[in-house]
């Protein structure tokens, strides 16, 4: 059993002293990414489950309350779609910290952090695969779209920058969602918690109504509201209408911004979790 | 790329031989309760130690520390030389934890799960994959092997588990519990999985709340409360300090007790008396053949014996002992 002259990849000598090499953390963070997929895959119900709710939203829109939001010269399917593909990548990115929280609760994190490897692979693994889920998402609900009566105008470069810019916004709230979860540290409070900052991020935002009919104190937060700039991006990538270049500009620098600190902050929380 | 592999170094030497685990004046708290209270034991390599304590008294803390889960907020902790705050990569290498539940991922297969742990153990792919195999097969896993872990029983979960912690061949093993909730049979099969290991040199520190369990599998026991190491020794110093079997003699009525009483007086452990209630009379023993010796006396007065029964001192008899105060069960220990 004893044997210490195993060979082990992925750490480097530095000073006497071993440390996890670059090529170890991403080969961690590629194991553990591997495992993620795996588990999503397997429960078929629950990707089913996560796509019903989007699709419900679709319904809704276009058939109940559309008929009585005005929105000019675009038609309200349109209008809508980009707001609910957006809108679908963050709840999509909840799942992050809702999955971590399980995983807290059945004592795999432990061992996890008991292990010869990199902490920060768990979150860029878990993130990594929640990403790919959600371009499956993405695929289902511009399919869902097309079938309601949803018609993207533009050359396919700008579809794709479109599809690209959401899947980047669904990547950096699942980072978000990975702190929170990890800091209240129990599935039905993350689910709770998420949906606190969720409902008003997407509602108070230009992704179902114009912005234009909302009080003045709503409509100013809306407007730098980056759900409201990546959904404006989306529209103009998608349908046409106002330059996409500052709304697509002002979602990146949001994402930049956002990236850096919830990466910081669910290290952090995961390390003391 | 900077990879290239390196062969894990033998920890340095101290003297002649290094310890396997070395804890010194550790001290962890949760706010106001202090879970560890200046805690410190020493365990010889090749080793298995039993760490034996009620609820609440600090053993997964314990655990925890050692697994570098949890820095301590005094004192210092070493495995193999390396000190679990400042080298807590090095720790890693050399230890493997089972705890109390089944960390394994039920949606992957139990193969799935070995070469997963064995590929973060950083062995190489095709390393982690021939170990998973021979471990398996080990653990008599290997028919379920290619089976979702969701449709394996307890047991075979908890089998998984400690099999995980295994992959990595890890020199030092920390089992949180890992008999509890077990059925019995299970639990055996885990004794002979222990007994295996350290004849193969491995390291065990294994918490537990039952004497019996400790004593069939410790070469030294460390009994633990609030915190600190109360009683520590070879199990049978340990039940010598903690007190001698029990023996309860049921007779056919009040009379044949008053008969048998002054007939067993010599049997009771020095500085101890005969009990006696009813139909029945209890006295602490030291001699080994205390039950055989008394049955042999009533019988040789007439006294018909109905029931004998000789007890091991249990964990609340050491506790009763060493501490003056049973063991407080039934309080789930917080971290």
């Amino acid at each position: 059993m004893t044997d210490t002259t195993v060979r082990r990849v992925g750490l480097v000598d530095r000073g006497g002293r071993q440390r996890l090499s670059l090529a170890g953390i991403l080969r961690d963070s590629r194991v553990m990414a591997t495992r993620q997929l795996r588990k999503t895959l397997r429960r078929p119900t629950y990707i089913v489950f996560s796509f019903v709710q989007p699709v419900i939203f679709v319904l809704l829109f276009r058939y109940i309350f559309g008929g009585a939001i005005d929105t000019g010269s675009v038609s309200y399917v349109n209008y809508l779609m980009p707001g609910i593909i957006v809108q679908t990548a963050v709840f999509g990115a909840m799942v992050t910290g809702i999955g971590l929280t399980e995983d807290l609760s059945t004592g795999v994190v432990d061992r996890l952090r008991s292990l010869p490897m990199a902490r920060s692979a768990v979150l860029f693994g878990r993130t990594a695969a929640d990403a790919v889920t959600n371009v499956l998402t993405l695929i289902v609900m511009t399919a869902v779209g097309l079938l309601v009566g949803f018609r993207p105008s533009q050359p396919a470069w700008r579809l794709a920058a479109a599809f690209l810019l959401v899947i980047a916004f669904s990547y950096v709230f699942s980072w978000i969602s990975a702190w929170v979860g990890l800091s209240v540290k129990n599935p039905e409070t993350a689910q709770s918690a998420g949906f606190i900052w969720v409902f008003p991020l997407t509602f108070a935002s230009s992704a179902f109504v114009p912005t234009e009919s909302m009080p003045a104190a709503v409509r100013a937060f809306s407007e730098v509201n980056p759900v409201s700039l990546c959904v404006d991006a989306v529209r103009s990538l998608t349908i046409g209408g106002p330059s996409a270049t500052a709304p697509a500009l002002q979602t990146l620098a949001w994402l930049a911004g956002l990236l850096v600190i919830f990466v910081a902050l669910a290290v952090r929380a995961f390390r003391r979790a | 790329m900077t990879e290239r592999s390196v062969a894990s170094r033998p920890p340095t030497t101290v003297g002649d031989v290094v310890a396997a685990v070395e804890v010194e004046d550790l001290a962890v708290s949760y706010g106001a309760v202090k879970a560890l209270d200046g805690l410190s034991l020493t365990i010889s390599p090749g080793t298995v130690f039993g760490l034996l304590g009620p609820n609440g008294a600090g053993k997964t803390t314990l655990v925890r520390v050692l697994s570098t889960l949890l820095r301590p907020g005094g004192g210092h902790a070493r495995v193999l030389g390396h000190d679990v705050v400042r080298e807590p990569l090095a720790v890693r290498l050399m230890i493997g934890l089972a705890g109390q539940s089944a960390a394994v991922d039920a949606e992957l297969t139990g193969r799935e799960n070995l070469e997963m742990v064995g590929q973060l153990y950083r062995l190489p792919r095709a390393e982690a994959r021939r170990r998973a195999a021979e471990i398996l097969d080990r653990f008599d896993l290997a028919d379920a092997a290619n089976r979702r872990v969701g449709t394996y029983s307890g047991g075979m979960r908890r089998r998984l588990d400690l099999a995980a912690s295994l992959t990595g061949r890890p020199p030092v093993l920390l089992l949180d519990e890992p008999t509890t909730g077990l059925d019995p049979r299970s639990r055996l099969e885990l004794w002979a999985i222990v007994d295996e290991l350290r004849d193969a040199g491995t390291t065990v520190l294994l918490t537990t709340q039952y004497l019996d369990e400790a004593d069939r599998l410790a070469q030294r026991i460390a009994v633990i409360d609030a915190g600190k190491v109360i009683a520590e020794g070879t199990p049978a110093e340990l039940k010598a300090e903690a007190g001698t079997d029990v023996l309860r003699i049921r007779l056919d009525d009040a009379s044949a007790v008053a008969a048998a009483e002054p007939l067993l007086a010599d049997l009771a452990a020095p500085g101890t008396s005969v009990d006696t209630a009813d139909d029945e009379l209890t006295l602490r023993v030291v001699r080994p053949d205390a039950s055989a010796e008394a049955v042999r006396r009533l019988d040789g007065h007439g006294l018909h014996v109905s029931v004998i029964q000789l007890t091991q001192p249990s964990l609340d008899d050491v506790f009763l002992s060493l501490t003056g105060h049973t063991a407080a069960t039934g309080e789930e220990e917080t971290a």
